[in-house]
């Protein structure tokens, strides 16, 4: 039932009792501040990770091959190891299903010219399943594929920011762009979620550029994913067993570090997980440490506020005021002002996050906010403790007897 | 209108207790204006506080206007107080954040009347106490005698079968004492019971009778001739 009444009561009550409004108000603005900048910070640094890895593939291996750096078999240490196709099938055929998808890598630097505009970008020379490995998306045309591994055909797959700087305005898609002195046809244009240097590649099948480059079976790095129902344990025993396979084909030192590098996604996500996870441990703690100190600070305040009105509950009692009426009107008035209070603290709080937010990427905070049930949770959890903490000694200054009340100066 | 008999309260004070009512016989008639006399500490007070049933008695019979008080609810006895009962107290008692005419309404709030009424009835109320025009200030920027004469309106706002004034003067100096007395004995003239609690004799004998407390005992009863405090101000 509405009563407008009781409301205009609790209005005058609020609205003449400033001080004592904001007191009660403010330690709840603060609390829930505290807690939506804390976990939004938290959110951020979840929001960055989360954005280091949805770039590639999260179960990659990369493979590299650098110089040797132990004498081995015979061998002299400073050999240069070079992986060629037939070590990129060896990997292939050797492990079958436990590789998801598999791709060769030739890094060349080029000058791209079309029409007047004029600029230098990096080469990949990839196999088709480079497209799932780097989580390609194709904005346009189609990815390198088989038929273009077997005839070489000279096409590429530019990156949106490739079409952008040299195609000004113009589709790219069917033209013909010149890559240090050949002309290679343009079959797709590509966007990708990293960052705008992944936008700024050009892929061209590898062995067209084998071709062009060299007329050699040179690999510069191979990358897999390995079967996804791995575990990260089974993971990282295969990446081990690739190193020890190559080393092994390449006769190389088993200590050898440098000869060739095996780099597995699954570990550092592993070490990622397990730092969110205490990360999530620790924010939690400390927002219902705040929260906590929250519930007492407004707890605190509500015995204050029902001790310093006792006397007005005695006159009230004394001019016929039920025990109920006298309750609600002081549980009410909490109610309405640790909800609204929170709200404010809400409003600061994510609005401090939303100033601050570009910022603070540099400390690797990503669009720090929080998630509106949580908030609103919180200030909930506010809400029921004030009323608890004002409903207990209202009830009890409710049943003192008025004369005992009116006495209180 | 109001009988009380065999009445006896103690206060706990630490292990042991102070018995510091009686066995009160008392029988006050409507349209009566009683003084109760005694010394700190005699029980007039306490007695005042159990008529108005601000407090409980330990034992002994109650009856108002042929109700009979006893182990009332808080509901109950808030709902008697409303209805039977009006308060003057010596400290006034107003609320300090509501202007005198929401004072004024404030019992009639608990009544459940209508906004429009209680306005209504608040400034008819504050007129016959001589303040309407004070109607929206604020307790504190009123004298001491305009605060009684809100409170003694305040008392009336909600017709009260009885008016129970505790020291109604015990915070104001002589002259404003006697504009008080004066209203209050206008309002026993027409047709209002009033119990007054003092200590001081000029205010007493400005009533019609006089009860004289000792150690919680009634010790006299007496009707008096009433001095009118008009000839005073």
């Amino acid at each position: 039932m509405f009563d407008l009444d009781l409301w205009r009561e609790i209005f005058q009550s609020i609205n003449k009792n400033r001080l004592r409004t904001i007191l009660s108000g403010f330690t709840v603005v603060f609390a829930i501040m505290l807690f939506t900048i804390l976990f939004g910070i938290t959110n951020g640094l979840k929001n960055t990770f989360t954005e280091a890895f949805a770039d590639d593939a999260n179960n990659s291996i990369f493979i590299n091959s650098g110089r040797t750096t132990k004498a081995h078999k015979g061998l002299q240490a400073g050999r240069r190891i070079q992986f060629e196709n037939k070590d990129f099938n060896y990997i292939k055929d050797e492990n079958g299903n436990k590789v998801e998808f598999i791709t060769a890598r030739i890094y060349k630097n080029v000058s791209a010219t079309f029409r007047n505009e004029q600029n230098n970008y990096s080469v990949r020379a990839v196999h088709p399943d480079h497209q799932y490995l780097e989580r390609t998306i194709m904005d346009e045309g189609r990815y390198i594929n088989q038929r273009d591994l077997q005839e070489k055909t000279k096409v590429v797959v530019i990156g949106r920011l490739v079409e952008e700087d040299l195609f000004l305005r113009t589709k790219a898609l069917g033209k013909y762009i010149n890559l240090s002195g050949i002309q290679y046809k343009i079959v797709g244009v590509f966007s990708d979620d990293g960052n705008d240097n992944e936008e700024r590649l050009i892929y061209m099948p590898v062995t067209t550029a084998q071709q062009v480059y060299g007329n050699n079976e040179y690999i510069d790095q191979i990358n897999l994913t390995y079967n996804p129902e791995m575990n990260f344990d089974q993971a990282i025993t295969f990446s081990n067993s690739i190193e020890k396979k190559l080393k092994e084909r390449f006769s190389i030192a088993p200590l050898d570090q440098s000869a060739i590098r095996v780099r597995n996604m699954a570990e550092a996500k592993k070490n990622v997980n397990q730092m969110m996870t205490v990360l999530g441990v620790i924010v939690f703690i400390i927002g219902m440490g705040t929260l906590i100190a929250g519930i007492v600070g407004i707890s605190n305040i509500m015995i204050f506020i029902v001790k310093e009105r006792t006397k007005e509950i005695g006159i009230r009692k004394a001019l016929g005021a039920s025990p109920k009426s006298i309750v609600s009107i002081i549980l009410i008035e909490s109610v309405l002002i640790t909800a609204i209070a929170g709200y404010i603290g809400l409003l600061i709080g994510t609005g401090i996050l939303k100033l601050a937010g570009p910022g603070l990427e540099e400390y690797f905070i990503t669009n720090p906010s929080v998630s509106t049930p949580l908030v609103v949770f919180a200030t909930i959890t506010l809400v029921l403790a004030g009323a608890l903490a004002g409903y207990l000694p209202a009830k009890k200054a409710s049943r003192i007897k008025p004369i005992v009340a009116l006495r209180n100066e | 209108m109001l009988k009380i008999s065999q009445l006896h309260k103690s206060y706990p004070i630490g292990d042991s207790s102070l018995h510091v009512l009686k066995g009160i016989d008392l029988e006050v008639e409507s349209g009566e204006m009683v003084a109760i006399m005694g010394s700190s500490g005699s029980g007039k007070s306490t007695l005042l506080n159990i008529i108005g049933m601000l407090d409980e008695a330990d034992s002994g019979d109650y009856i108002l206007d042929g109700v009979p008080i006893k182990n009332l609810t808080e509901k109950k006895a808030a709902i008697y107080r409303n209805k039977f009962l009006g308060f003057i107290f010596q400290s006034f008692n107003l609320i300090n954040y509501k202007n005198a005419l929401e004072n004024v309404a404030l019992p009639l709030y608990y009544q459940g009347l209508k906004r429009r009424e209680r306005q209504e009835k608040g400034k008819f109320h504050l007129k016959k106490v001589g303040l309407l025009d004070w109607a929206h200030h604020l307790p504190s920027e009123l004298s001491g005698g305009q605060k009684q004469r809100v409170a003694i309106a305040r008392a009336l706002a909600a017709d009260p079968k009885l008016l129970l004034a505790d020291e109604p003067t015990g915070a104001l100096d002589t002259t404003t004492s006697y504009e008080i007395m004066e209203f209050l004995q206008q309002l026993n003239d027409e047709g209002k019971t009033i119990l007054i609690v003092t200590h001081e004799e000029d205010i007493a004998e400005m009533c019609k009778r006089v009860v004289r407390l000792r150690d919680g005992v009634i010790m006299e009863d007496k009707k008096v001739n009433q001095v009118r405090a008009s000839q005073y101000v």
